[in-house]
């Protein structure tokens, strides 16, 4: 496990390197660090610390997290997020995985969640335990298939909101979701976009958040990467967790059913 | 509370506007979700008539009739012809413009001219391979249409508000937006019809 993890960390050094696109790598600008890196994937070092965090007994109430229900009963991590978002009774309201780790860690260990909130991307040495957490959850569902029943009229509603908010144009470039991801096939600058009313595109999209991000040296997750989408579409800050946050992994999720979860992934 | 049903049974009463309640349900959303960040206000969030009728039509079976014209009128309306007549700039500074991403993000300083990011969605001088296809291809833009008034007057209208020609095309408006000022936009019309640009060679 040392030694793996050694290799991971060296591999990670590596990919910090200068990240040179060619013309011909249009297709995967990754390809390249797939093949340095292997079966590995510094996110594993998000993913073991996530570990940590899970089993630990933390915050002012000094408890594991492990009586967090995320749907499929108190502690069952195996397989959940795949069917995340969904409705949770205990505060009524439709969560996807960051946000109800934010209601269990305020709830069940009793950290501040404006603390909480104030670090949910971590930078460099400020390391982030909702990033970690999510590593980790979201690993225990790879290989299971993405399935978002929209049972409940909650998470109907979001799907809709969710739906709405994608075509939403707004700000001074009039951008919504659809300007960049509205259709497949399509590339800003070199970069592919997923086009996220196509099933096989949405499902690729879906099921490889989060993931280590070569050109960053960072891990992401899903809230990051809206958060960030928003700040290019000219908008305000989107909230962490906050109804359109959770409304749109709820649409992005819908579209996605029926892949296969295979995250945290490596992104470019 | 109360006023909360109150406004569910407005919306049932107006159902026929379905589609418009659902722009008005992502905006609701947004209100609680979103917060101000640097020169990006919650004013941002709210839409003109135009975002309004695209948003709608995107999100259901598309335009009608009514609203296409009259997307297409406010948008004429708010296009400016330059104030003296000349509509050619610096292409050198035009090409800058047309690299440059940054502008109006909440994370951009307010003080910096804002880029026209063409090169994100466009193919324009051949050198330059990083380009997106979001919108057509420009290569040898002003080389296959010449320079004649027409070209230049169109070409001018579409940067200025390219909604005045295609309804609810992806391109931002950067002149009536305020995106661009007038003579970056002079430098853009340069880089795409001057006859020396990297763009017609």
């Amino acid at each position: 496990m040392k030694q793996r993890l050694w290799r991971v960390v060296s591999v990670a050094v590596m990919a910090c390197m200068p990240f040179v696109v060619g013309a011909q790598q249009q297709e995967d600008p990754v390809a390249e660090y797939r093949e340095l890196f292997g079966e590995d994937n510094p996110a594993e070092l998000w993913e073991q610390r996530g570990e940590g965090l899970w089993r630990e007994a933390r915050g002012p109430k000094n408890v594991p997290l492990s009586s967090c229900d995320f749907g499929l009963g108190a502690g069952v991590i195996a397989g959940a997020y795949a069917q995340m978002p969904r409705y949770f009774a205990d505060t009524g309201r439709v969560e996807d995985l960051e946000s109800r780790l934010v209601t269990c860690m305020s709830t069940i260990q009793g950290f501040d969640r404006e603390t909480m909130l104030r670090s949910r991307f971590g930078d460099g040495d400020k390391k982030s335990d909702l990033e970690a957490l999510t590593a980790y959850i979201v690993g225990q569902s790879r290989g299971h298939t993405v399935e978002i029943k929209l049972q409940h009229p909650a998470e109907k509603a979001a799907y809709e909101t969710g739906k709405s908010l994608f075509f939403y144009r707004a700000g001074p470039h009039d951008f919504s979701c659809a300007s960049c991801h509205g259709e497949s096939g399509k590339r800003i600058r070199l970069q592919s976009l997923p086009g996220l009313l196509e099933k096989k595109d949405a499902q690729f999209a879906f099921t490889t958040w989060p993931g280590y991000r070569v050109s960053q040296g960072e891990l992401r997750t899903l809230e990051w990467r809206l958060a960030d989408c928003f700040r290019q579409q000219r908008l305000p800050q989107l909230g962490y967790g906050s109804p359109a946050a959770v409304a749109l992994v709820m649409f992005m999720a819908v579209n996605a059913n029926g892949g296969k979860m295979d995250a945290p992934n490596l992104k470019r | 509370m109360n006023k909360k049903i109150f406004g569910a049974l407005i919306i049932l009463v107006l159902s026929p506007l379905a589609v418009a309640d659902s722009t008005q349900q992502a905006f609701e959303a947004m209100q609680q979700s979103f917060s101000k960040a640097g020169q990006a206000g919650m004013e941002r969030l709210q839409q003109d008539e135009t975002q309004r009728l695209c948003s709608a039509g995107a999100a259901s079976n598309g335009l009608t009739d009514d609203a296409l014209a009259k997307i297409l009128a406010a948008n004429e309306a708010a296009v400016k012809l330059p104030a003296d007549g000349n509509y050619f700039g610096d292409w050198k500074r035009g090409q800058a413009i047309a690299q440059l991403g940054t502008g109006l993000q909440s994370s951009d300083d307010p003080a910096k001219p804002a880029g026209g990011n063409c090169y994100a969605c466009h193919q324009m001088a051949e050198s330059e391979i990083a380009y997106g296809t979001i919108g057509p291809s420009l290569l040898h833009y002003g080389k296959l249409r010449g320079n004649s008034q027409p070209i230049v007057d169109y070409t001018w209208r579409v940067l200025y508000n390219a909604k005045s020609y295609f309804a609810c095309t992806h391109m931002p408006r950067f002149g009536s937006q305020g995106i661009l000022d007038e003579q970056q936009l002079r430098d853009v019309m340069s880089y795409l019809l001057d006859p020396e640009s990297p763009v017609n060679q």
